[in-house]
């Protein structure tokens, strides 16, 4: 079954974006399919790779990057809400250059797109399960 | 359906308004701070008539992490991430109370 995941809150202040790591993980480990994780508001925050948790925690961002979601196409389906990611200073390089900004934090295992990406992962997939505070 | 609740019933309103919503062929799943209304307290009997038909779940790992094992009202069922991702394929949409 095709699944996707809607996550709403940062690492390490809300329970919501380990909840949403734990159930992708089975459900990949079950053979199914997720289709898109989408990171939204605070969300978004989980896509930095300037974290760096102590060395007895877990690594929440690392772990997202490690299930190695992805399309056929080879693109990175965990996607960041580019409006929410831009407010919060969590960049890319095309946006960090686009906006003369030297320097960009967001983890090559996630894009930045829009609020379409949610929709259609909405519409394309067979469930959507949303996690937040 | 398969109705989500992540908040304790003495923080927020979100069980209520899911009990206020749910019809005779949805079920409830608890997770994290929700696992609170599993627990044998003033509030239990909230959902009673919902657990004794056998629909009401609750996320081992989050009511392990909370203590409250020991404590478990009647005729909850545990389900562990595996079971999570099997109420979510079994019952269609799913709706987060968040």
């Amino acid at each position: 079954m095709k699944i996707s995941i809607q996550v709403n809150e940062g690492p390490y202040q809300h329970q919501a974006s380990d909840t949403a790591y734990q159930f992708a993980k089975a459900a990949i480990e079950k053979g199914h399919e997720i289709f898109r994780v989408f990171f939204y508001h605070d969300g978004v925050n989980n896509a930095s790779r300037f974290t760096l948790p102590p060395q007895d925690d877990r690594n929440v961002i690392n772990q997202w990057a490690e299930l190695g979601i992805k399309n056929a196409d080879g693109e990175p389906e965990l996607v960041v809400c580019i409006a929410a990611a831009l407010r919060r200073g969590m960049l890319d390089e095309s946006e960090a250059s686009k906006n003369d900004i030297n320097g960009n934090n967001l983890h090559p295992a996630f894009r930045i797109s829009g609020l379409g990406q949610l929709i259609e992962a909405g519409i394309k997939s067979d469930r959507l399960v949303v996690f937040g505070d | 359906m398969l109705h989500i609740v992540n908040k304790s019933s003495f923080e927020r309103n979100s069980l209520k308004s899911c009990l206020n919503t749910i019809d005779d062929t949805s079920v409830m799943l608890l997770i994290e701070d929700g696992v609170i209304s599993a627990a044998k307290n003033t509030n239990a009997p909230m959902i009673a008539d919902l657990a004794v038909q056998g629909r009401v779940y609750a996320l081992q790992g989050d009511v392990e992490a909370r203590g409250i094992s020991s404590k478990l009202a009647d005729n909850i069922k545990l389900v562990g991430y595996a079971g999570f991702v099997d109420l979510v394929v079994e019952h269609g949409t799913a709706v987060s109370w968040v």
